[in-house]
């Protein structure tokens, strides 16, 4: 019977934490817009306005659910729950730490990737069932989209999995650093086993994966619908695409939906490319900055921040770049982003035989 | 295409630099400059926020905002409600009984008590017309521009100073002296046709 109180305890912690971190996110992102535009962002709630997104999810909370007349009501509103609890479930699988994880599955990658693409399902369900002609065509904007991506994205983490021989992310993770078993070398030349740190990060493993990871995390953008990717709610054309007709709490689950996406696709990113929970200092002679700086809690700070890095990124990149037009987006993706994502995974094969 | 995906990144790393940039450019309050300052078209660089209530761009004394009367000045000529394109004056004049009731300070005489010199803010244009057509230059234009107010007929300023029992006061005794001449008049025909 325990076991089932810490499931219990498990889900719902990860579920504060997603709540915690959207609270966050869109304070961050409100922020970053404001000061790339040489404006303040909320000043008035709050210390510097850190209580607006608090305030702003109270109000959401308590607003009428409104189902449009027309609407096909089961469909849409079911929509909302089941877009949030595919990224949702997609936490499960991912490692915080040396021997911290949720639930670790031998097939963690495929897992994380087979559950995150029902979110394409909640978004057509969402835009059918809108009854809305901006709904529809964001959501089918949405799927073409996102099924597009996952090929590029898919084969740039083949290119990982087939370096590392493994779809568990622990084992992943335990690979990057001091705490492997196996033999690290940097860029296939130095052995780095015993100085792990940044050196022993998979894009220094192999230096193909670098390309490998910037294709992945152009296709993470896509996949989680952000900015310049963003023609599934791109607001000048479609109001706000796919959730149009949402209010109050379902809004609120499709915006958490976003945000967990956001941090999900960075952590994978980190996990599979940027060493995971390894610290970036390596062992110098004597200093030993690997080995003091590795350890569950240290884990969690290190994955912590590199994942707030890559989505500070993706804020970053949001506020820069205008939207791609649909046919600019699907050129990138076929005929630029797959191939590569061929070739990286071609030279993991022959990194695998010949140098590893 | 290798040319036009190179192309692609190097613009796009130039614009994630020039954002990055003004991400970490002091983001301060505004330091808060009239617009007649040499400087003032030159602060692109730090934040452009004006935070209203709290921080306030200086206007210049002679501003073209709400309309002000100085009714001690006005001799009631009525020349601004009529100019006014949207009719937002309204003045009722009584005409005094015992000839001129004093000056203004550029000397007119005063020969009308303003019983009512209302002006509805809401359904001024703020066009100025009414402060060129005063003889008196008793309307005019003021700096002040932040109004709100909970109910619209606050936004009708009444400017006459006359107390509504002074006004009915004057209107009886105006109303008295026309009655008086009337009847002077009449006895005047009256004894006209007699004489005849």
């Amino acid at each position: 019977m325990n076991f089932y109180i810490t499931y219990f305890i498990i889900a719902a912690g990860l579920f504060a934490f997603v709540g915690i971190f959207t609270l966050a996110g869109v304070y961050a992102e409100r922020k970053i817009s404001a000061f790339i535009q040489n404006r303040l962002g909320p000043t008035e709630t709050g210390k510097f306005g850190t209580l607006q997104t608090f305030a702003d999810i109270l109000k959401l909370l308590q607003k009428e659910i409104i189902v449009p007349a027309a609407a096909d009501k089961i469909l849409f509103l079911l929509a909302p729950g089941i877009i949030f609890v595919a990224v949702y479930l997609g936490f499960a699988a991912l490692p915080w730490a040396p021997g911290l994880i949720p639930s670790n599955i031998n097939i963690g990658l495929y897992y994380i990737f087979a559950i995150i693409s029902i979110e394409t399902l909640g978004i057509l369900m969402a835009g059918w069932g809108s009854n809305n002609k901006y709904s529809i065509l964001g959501a089918m904007r949405s799927a073409a989209q996102i099924i597009s991506y996952e090929i590029p994205a898919g084969f740039a983490l083949i290119a990982v999995v087939m370096i590392a021989q493994t779809l568990n992310l622990q084992d992943i993770a335990l690979q990057q650093g001091i705490l492997s078993t196996e033999k690290i070398k940097f860029l296939g030349l130095a052995d780095v086993t015993s100085a792990g740190g940044i050196l022993a990060w998979n894009i220094f493993q192999a230096p193909h994966l670098l390309i490998a990871f910037v294709i992945y995390f152009i296709a993470s953008l896509a996949e989680s619908n952000r900015a310049p990717f963003d023609i599934p709610e791109a607001e000048s054309e479609l109001v706000a695409g796919f959730h149009t007709e949402f209010t109050g709490p379902q809004f609120a689950l499709v915006f958490l939906a976003e945000y967990s996406m956001m941090f999900l696709v960075s952590m994978v990113g980190v996990i599979l490319f940027l060493g995971a929970w390894n610290t970036p200092l390596p062992n110098i002679g004597s200093v030993h900055l690997a080995t003091w700086t590795t350890g569950a809690v240290w884990g969690v700070i290190w994955i912590l921040l590199k994942t707030l890095g890559l989505v500070a990124v993706q804020m970053w990149i949001r506020w820069t770049l205008p939207r791609l037009r649909v046919d600019q987006l699907m050129n990138l993706c076929w005929k630029v982003l797959t191939p590569l994502a061929f070739a990286c995974m071609l030279i993991s094969g022959v990194w695998r035989l010949w140098v590893m | 295409m290798f040319k036009n995906a190179i192309n692609g990144l190097t613009t796009a790393w130039r614009g994630l630099t020039l954002t990055i940039k003004h991400l970490f450019t002091s983001n301060a309050k505004r330091e808060i400059i009239p617009i007649t300052d040499d400087n003032y078209f030159k602060q692109q660089q730090n934040t452009n926020t004006i935070q209203y209530p709290k921080q306030q761009l200086p206007v210049p004394e002679v501003g073209r905002y709400q309309l002000d009367v100085e009714i001690d000045d006005c001799i009631v000529c009525d020349l601004c409600a009529k100019i006014c394109p949207v009719s937002c004056i309204d003045i009722e004049s009584i005409k005094s009984t015992e000839g001129s009731i004093g000056e203004t300070s550029d000397g007119s005489k005063k020969l009308l008590y303003a019983a009512k010199f209302d002006i509805d803010m809401a359904k001024c244009m703020y066009c100025g017309l009414c402060t060129i057509v005063c003889p008196t230059e008793c309307i005019v234009m003021t700096n002040q521009y932040d109004r709100t107010v909970f109910e619209l007929k606050d936004l009708n300023y009444e400017f006459s100073d006359m107390k509504p029992e002074d006004a009915a006061e004057k209107r009886r005794l105006l109303e008295q002296q026309q009655a008086e001449k009337q009847a002077a008049k009449l006895a005047a025909l009256k004894a006209k046709e007699e004489g005849k």
